[in-house]
């Protein structure tokens, strides 16, 4: 129990630490926490918001950003969207991709589940030069790689992103080609806002509207899911890890004292 | 000997046989079987027994991590995502190791402070003391080097800080420090030559880690293990075998220790790390703030804390190195704080200053100190390092000889079981039992 205090102070200074980090006028704007079905020690994916997610992602975002570490077979294994595997096989299908015939020449065929999500530039120079100098990152961690990742606020970083474009106040600039987003460290985003209006993505029946913030709060579940595709695997296990560990414990701490009742010590 | 007088018997006509050849069996009942240990030891003590399991923790996941990581400056951060994402449990693999070396060196620091509170470092444990400071300068090193290892953008940029601390050697002999950081990373600047031999180091130091650790509990069997009180096992009343008595504390501690690991594994696993390790290194980029893995920033603190990079790098291993003179700098013959009522309250205030280099090495270096709770303290971040620098020095080469010096301290008792006996209210039994 002393050790259980001892390195949550720990975990303090660390957090701490990590929080008084950035500073100045043009430190990115804390965002607002969203409620996420993922978060916490049951937190687990809404397999639709998924599905929408992804939709979101090859509709709108796919344009400009890759996600070279995900394959089509993904998104019909368990804990992720859950898309039928015959679901999985059309939506590979409707990529080319790039191969070789058997004669050994360049060919384009259509995608398998077996195939990586296609990336929109051949390379980093066609990227710099199709979006005025700027680099799209790729997707595939990126809920992991942004204001201290899952755990932090991740998530939340990459809502308020999407949705939180605006006119900038008075006394602040925006560069010719950049866009101001309160939320972007700088202040000044490369990135055009990427949901425009309302209704941009057409879901299957049975899904709520699709406003600006339901298809940003679905892409960012999806590339959370994406981060980290066993989540719902590592938390299932850490349950009963704990349970188990906790049981343990209580025996070991009665063999203990029983070992030791005699001893004056 | 000052733990009794046990020497392990073979009974049967086998271990006669196999006790005049490889004493092996005597070896494993003097060490860890029936090892008489001082019956006092509180769970301060366990962090030993965590720390050998901790090691093999590592080791073990390690080993499977490196069937499937591929050191290559194009390869490697994606090979770690290959194992988080297509290897059969290898998040959990991956998770264990990376958070493992957090729970390795948590376990480490309250181990290192056990030893400096109850004096296990004073005669005659010496040498048990300096292998262990050895120990944790590898495992420094080891940490570091496995952190590059992911060739994420901390991975890559720690590794740039942290090797031109060699170059700073040019101040005083120019050429000397360039040619020692080129040589380190095989190339003019941090690259695969550099990846792929960090690769080989950090798998090669557990071993030697292994080795000193053997070392270290030799050491420790020689004179037998301190306890809270200080004082030496004067008789076998003051001893319990190792096992049972200690396997099953020991177990039990480690079973919570685990249960505390678990938690950051399963729940938080991410927590300890970096959030920009996800980003694929790249040298035309330097992160806005580079920070080094938690368990560094004290000294990365003490690094920052003057202006001069050579002499920045000297304070901060010197600050490891001064811990080798301890056992001559303290000239109480009292080990215990316990019994050093003064020196006790100095050994708290140098924990409040080590945790506060910590918080400041988190920090970026401008401005005022962050305190917790968003309290920000109207001192400014360098005046308060180099504060708590000359502090952290003087407590080692100033305030720890003249106390030990000064100091009167309480009365020590006799032996252990006369003491234990005393606090379970029976001082009669233990004049009749000594």
């Amino acid at each position: 129990m002393r050790l259980l205090a001892i390195a949550s102070l720990f975990a303090l200074v660390l957090s701490s630490g990590a929080q008084a980090a950035g500073g100045g006028d043009t430190a990115r704007k804390h965002p607002e926490p969203q409620s996420w079905t993922f978060t916490g020690p049951f937190g687990t994916f809404d397999r639709q918001q998924l599905q929408r997610g992804y939709q979101v992602y090859k509709e709108v975002c796919a344009a400009c950003h890759g996600m070279k570490l995900l394959s089509f077979r993904n998104l019909a294994q368990p804990g992720g969207p859950e898309f039928s595997a015959a679901q999985a096989k059309a939506l590979a299908a409707g990529v080319q991709v790039a191969a070789l015939n058997d004669a050994g020449e360049p060919i384009e065929r259509p995608g398998t589940v077996a195939d990586r999500f296609p990336s929109p530039y051949p390379n980093e120079k066609a990227a710099r030069a199709a979006n005025n100098n700027a680099l799209p990152p790729d997707l595939s961690v990126i809920v992991k790689a942004r204001a201290h990742g899952i755990e932090g606020e991740g998530p939340d970083y990459l809502y308020w992103l999407l949705v939180g474009y605006s006119d900038p106040p008075p006394g602040e600039t925006v560069l010719e080609g950049l866009y101001y987003n309160p939320y972007f460290e700088g202040h000044q985003i490369a990135m055009p806002p990427p949901l425009a209006t309302d209704g941009q993505v057409t879901w299957p029946e049975g899904n709520p509207p699709a406003t600006k913030q339901q298809m940003a709060k679905d892409v960012v579940a999806f590339l959370t899911w994406a981060s980290e595709p066993h989540m719902e695997d590592r938390k299932a296990m850490g349950v009963k890890v704990f349970l188990f560990l906790v049981f343990l414990c209580v025996l070991l701490y009665f063999a203990y004292k029983r070992q030791w009742k005699d001893v004056d010590h | 000997m000052a733990h009794g007088n046990y020497r392990y018997e073979p009974k049967s006509a086998f271990a006669k046989w196999l006790d005049t050849r490889l004493p092996i069996i005597r070896l494993v009942d003097e060490s860890i079987v029936q090892f008489p240990t001082p019956k006092n030891l509180n769970f301060w003590f366990t962090f030993g027994g965590i720390l050998t399991f901790m090691l093999a923790v590592q080791i073990v996941s390690g080993i499977v991590l490196a069937m499937h990581y591929v050191p290559h400056e194009t390869m490697a951060f994606d090979s770690v995502e290959r194992i988080m994402r297509d290897v059969n449990y290898g998040w959990l693999i991956r998770y264990i190791h990376s958070n493992g070396a957090s729970m390795f060196f948590i376990a480490v620091y309250i181990h290192i402070f056990r030893g400096l509170y109850y004096g296990s470092y004073k005669a005659p444990r010496e040498v048990l003391w300096l292998l262990g400071i050895v120990i944790y300068l590898l495992m420094m090193a080891t940490g570091f080097l496995g952190y590059t290892l992911p060739w994420g953008q901390m991975s890559f940029w720690g590794a740039t800080v942290i090797t031109n601390f060699f170059s700073s050697i040019d101040q005083v002999l120019p050429g000397v420090g360039s040619a020692i950081t080129q040589w380190l990373w095989g190339s003019f600047a941090v690259d695969n030559t550099t990846l792929q031999r960090f690769f080989s180091l950090h798998y090669l130091l557990p071993f030697v880690i292994a080795g000193v650790v053997v070392l270290h509990v030799w050491a420790l069997h020689v004179p037998g293990n301190n306890n809270p009180l200080g004082i030496d096992v004067k008789s076998p009343a003051d001893t319990v075998p190792f096992h049972p008595y200690y396997t099953i504390k020991d177990l039990f501690a480690l079973a919570m220790f685990v249960l505390f690991f678990s938690y950051f594994i399963f729940f938080v696993p991410n927590f300890l790390g970096h959030a920009d390790n996800y980003i694929p290194a790249n040298r035309l980029v330097t992160p806005p703030h580079i920070v080094p893995e938690w368990y560094y920033l004290p000294f990365y603190a003490i690094l920052r804390s003057v202006p001069d990079q050579l002499a920045g790098v000297v304070l901060m291993f010197g600050a490891i190195v001064i811990w080798a003179f301890l056992p001559w700098l303290d000239r109480s013959h009292v080990r215990s704080n316990n019994f050093r009522p003064l020196n006790r309250q100095f050994f708290f205030i140098l924990i409040g200053v080590v945790w506060i280099l910590g918080m400041l090495g988190a920090q970026t270096p401008d401005g005022n100190f962050q305190f917790y709770f968003g309290i920000e303290v109207p001192i400014s971040k360098l005046l308060l390092t180099q504060i708590c620098t000359i502090w952290y020095f003087a407590h080692f080469i100033i305030i720890t000889p003249i106390i030990s010096t000064m100091e009167k301290p309480l009365p020590v008792p006799e032996s252990i079981a006369t003491a234990v006996l005393a606090k379970g209210g029976a001082p009669a039994a233990a004049k009749a039992n000594g």
